[in-house]
């Protein structure tokens, strides 16, 4: 280990580019952030621990033991029964256990799956490969301008494929703008059809009051390492009644639906982080929803025609995610890199590759636009500091990236010579 | 300086960057996403394009400790590149798509977006060098003539040259880069070299072009307008060819025939004897020089392809043509091609030829002059 991105940004070709000293700057814990010291440590421990919680011998009686309290601490924190917490590997694996589940385990005559728009792959992703390779008929359902499932045009489906669906899936809160959705008005439309609703709250959970049974929601996902526990722990909460067939096939753990060994330093690990976030939640948020305010504040008085997303929607306190004209987020995120700030671009990327952010076009952006989005998502090491540090480069990293944007429009002048010259010697 | 490393996930650029980072600038590596569906692996000879490769350039900028990127540049790649690639097939021309890649991506989209980001300049793994001249910088041959890559660089210009480093130009042969990566502990020492059109998949460019193009069924005919075979697409074939013509019958006296015209319009293919492709006077346009500029030369080589041997010849710039008439006769000579002109192992320009043909005078002089054929150099 290079001694990790802090490290890593003050040294080599970041900061070359700019005047300014840098000390490094994270606003992506949207992504991941840091496993607590709290979980690291009791994590660190349990690795050392043995036992297979399946094992019938004092060993495997001890793991199983912490795995229970485990998944009780969750369930409490988050509103659900511990019957109702599936542990899995993370995140993505519990979205494709709440969709594909779902849908296999929904009865012969529900084939149909809707999706908002604006989901994360993992739901998305799913989804399409359920219409692609099993025959599903998937809807992905529209959003507004804010990135707001539009809940008419849910009823409108509904009142047409509602008896057909196997399940809906609407996300908590969205992970690029960080808009909130209308979980519960979704659950109370779909309750009308008996369809069960699927919610991924991987980036509401410890940032917003997730209450499981409150919500009406059929399944629930979580992920450990947006709280602070670490990557490759996750759960799916799934009411008594979920009708999902596994998505692992083996040794039937966690109710059937999830094989594999349980992963009782996994699990305390996502206890311990969630107690902690849920019991800090409300005044880490105020702290988060100010400096975040602070940074929207800045960013638009030092760039004026920058646009605040989803601004219009109620919003995760840490998110803030900007299009900013004239610029390829790609030249925006290399300035931040090279000056000591790592913020993203909203979307995954492919390869290192920046895509047109999914989400934004369906917010009826263009492509330009679409291309032109930077995240800034704070978490609980962010500071006052990490704002005016961003404030402070951001001018020039702008400056620059629009100054970048402009060759990309000489090519584009080059290909269209090419092309008339190109039709010239045709003809 | 602040220098822009373009790594292929190849040996070469990986060295070149290596040694960037050994003579003390400020290095930050950027792989090149050109293709708009990557393939996940590498297949083939081809070596840039697909995700294993972009891999294989992040593993040698942790190797060589600096900063990397991707960098999307496919639609550039896509409207210039390849858009050129299939609209001079189809008009009749045969193009050099890695001469199009370094005019229009690497030493213009990559190289222009560089030095907005704040670069000083760029550099690549190619082989040529750059020696600074008492008139500015010079394009010079690589020192392993074998793997010289001044003819694709020629068309960069001048002006560029001076925002580009090519540091593996003076390395004797490619056996001491190959060396030098594996004493670096770079993976990509013993990765086989890249021949193929990147974006040609298999190699098979005739079948890229009908994908692209679609078929086009017509004749072939002899140089009498006698009809002596079909093709699915006169934009498949290029003068000089011999191979796949699929003729239903041997020529007259038996000796082989070529491609040696083709007519997009009337979308024939015309083929005869060797002989007919022997041309000693070419025109080309879109001339680019890099040296001094003056109207006649005399003491020159010539070459009309990448892996083409120099011949002598003497040029003349004419506005915005360029009239080179070689010392002996070559053959073909296709429209499309770059012709680049050396002084000894300096270029000092070049031009995309647009006609050929048998003038029949006796050329400036007889003297072959030095350049030795340039052997299987790799693209790029």
């Amino acid at each position: 280990m290079r001694g990790g991105p802090a490290a890593a940004a003050g040294r080599g070709a970041a900061g070359h580019l700019h005047s300014i000293v840098v000390t490094a700057t994270y606003l992506d814990h949207a992504a991941t952030t840091v496993v607590r010291e709290e979980v690291a440590r009791a994590y660190a421990e349990d690795l050392q621990r043995l036992g297979n919680p399946s094992s019938t011998h004092a060993f495997g009686r001890e793991a199983r033991r912490v795995l229970e309290e485990s998944r009780e601490s969750i369930a409490a924190d988050l509103g659900a029964h511990p019957t109702e917490v599936v542990l899995t590997a993370g995140g993505t694996e519990a979205d494709n256990l709440g969709v594909v589940g779902a849908f296999h385990g929904a009865s012969e005559g529900r084939r149909a799956v809707a999706v908002t728009a604006v989901e994360h792959p993992a739901v998305l992703d799913a989804a399409r490969w359920l219409g692609t390779a099993q025959g599903a008929e998937v809807t992905e359902l529209a959003v507004d301008a804010e990135g707001v499932l539009d809940l008419d045009g849910l009823a409108a489906h509904l009142a047409r494929v509602g008896e057909r669906t196997a399940v809906v899936a609407v996300m908590w809160a969205n992970n690029e703008t960080g808009a909130v959705q209308p979980v519960a008005e979704v659950v109370a439309a779909c309750a009308a059809a008996g369809v069960p609703v699927h919610t991924d709250a991987v980036q509401a959970v410890g940032q917003l009051p997730v209450d499981f049974a409150a919500s009406g929601a059929t399944t629930l996902a979580l992920s450990g390492h947006k709280i602070g526990a670490p990557v490759g722990v996750g759960a799916l909460l799934a009411r008594r009644d979920a009708a999902l067939a596994p998505v692992l096939h083996g040794g039937g753990q966690e109710r059937g639906v999830r094989s594999g060994t349980l992963d009782a330093a996994g699990a305390r690990a996502l206890a311990t982080a969630l107690r902690l976030a849920v019991a800090e939640r409300e005044e880490e948020t105020s702290r988060l929803a100010a400096l975040r305010d602070r940074l929207q504040d800045g960013l638009l008085a030092l760039v004026p025609d920058a646009r605040v997303r989803s601004a219009g929607a109620p919003r995760l306190p840490g998110h803030l995610f900007v299009t900013i004209p004239g610029t390829d987020a790609d030249a925006v995120l290399f300035g931040l890199d090279a000056a000591g700030v790592a913020a993203s671009a909203g979307s995954a990327c492919t390869a290192g590759v920046t895509q047109p952010s999914h989400v934004l076009l369906a917010m009826g952006d263009d492509e330009a636009t679409a291309r032109s989005a930077v995240r800034f998502t704070l978490g609980r090491p962010t500071t006052e500091r990490d704002v005016e540090h961003v404030l402070a480069v951001l001018p020039e990293v702008v400056a620059r990236a629009r100054a970048a944007h402009a060759p990309r429009r000489a090519t584009a002048a080059a290909a269209t010579r090419l092309a008339s010259a190109a039709g010239a010697g045709a003809r | 300086m602040r220098v822009l490393a373009a790594l292929s996930g190849g040996v070469d650029s990986a060295v070149a960057a290596a040694r960037a980072v050994d003579a003390g600038h400020d290095v930050v590596g950027v792989h090149m996403a050109l293709s708009r569906s990557r393939a996940q692996h590498r297949t083939g000879s081809r070596g840039c394009c697909s995700i294993e490769d972009a891999s294989d350039a992040r593993r040698a900028a942790d190797v060589l400790g600096i900063p990397y990127y991707v960098w999307d540049l496919s639609e550039e790649f896509e409207e210039t590149v390849v858009a050129d690639f299939l609209s001079e097939y189809e008009a009749g021309r045969t193009p050099n798509p890695c001469v199009r890649c370094n005019e229009h991506i690497k030493f213009a989209a990559l190289l222009d977006r560089a030095l907005a980001l704040g670069f000083d300049a760029v550099c690549t793994g190619h082989y040529a060098r750059i020696v600074d001249g008492a008139a500015g910088r010079e394009l010079h041959r690589a020192v392993d003539h074998a793997k010289d890559q001044s003819y694709v660089l020629a068309v960069m210009g001048a002006e560029r040259l001076e925002r580009s480093l090519f540091p593996l130009g003076d390395v004797p042969s490619k056996d001491v880069v190959r060396a030098e990566a594996a004493a670096r502990g770079l993976s990509v020492s013993a990765k086989p070299d890249s021949y193929d059109i990147c974006f040609v998949a298999d190699g098979d460019t005739r079948g890229f072009l009908r994908s692209r193009l679609g078929e086009r069924p017509g004749e072939i005919v002899d140089e009498t307008g006698a009809v002596v075979g079909s093709h699915q697409g006169a934009y498949g074939f290029t003068v000089g060819q011999r191979k796949g013509l699929g003729l239903r019958r041997p020529a007259p006296d038996g000796a082989p025939r070529y491609v040696v015209a083709t007519d997009p319009a009337a979308n024939r293919v015309v083929v005869g004897p060797a002989a007919l492709l022997s041309v000693d006077e070419v025109v080309g346009r879109d001339v680019v020089w890099l040296a001094e500029r003056s109207g006649r030369r005399t003491d020159v080589t010539v070459q009309v392809r990448a892996h083409g041997e120099a011949v002598p010849a003497s040029v003349e710039l004419d506005g915005d043509r360029l009239v080179a008439r070689l010392s002996e006769p070559l053959r073909g000579v296709a429209a499309g091609q770059s012709l680049v002109v050396y002084d000894g192992t300096r270029v000092l320009g070049q031009a995309s030829v647009e006609s050929a043909r048998r003038a029949g005078a006796p050329g400036a002089g007889r003297r072959r002059d030095g350049v030795a054929a340039a052997g299987a150099a790799p693209r790029g």
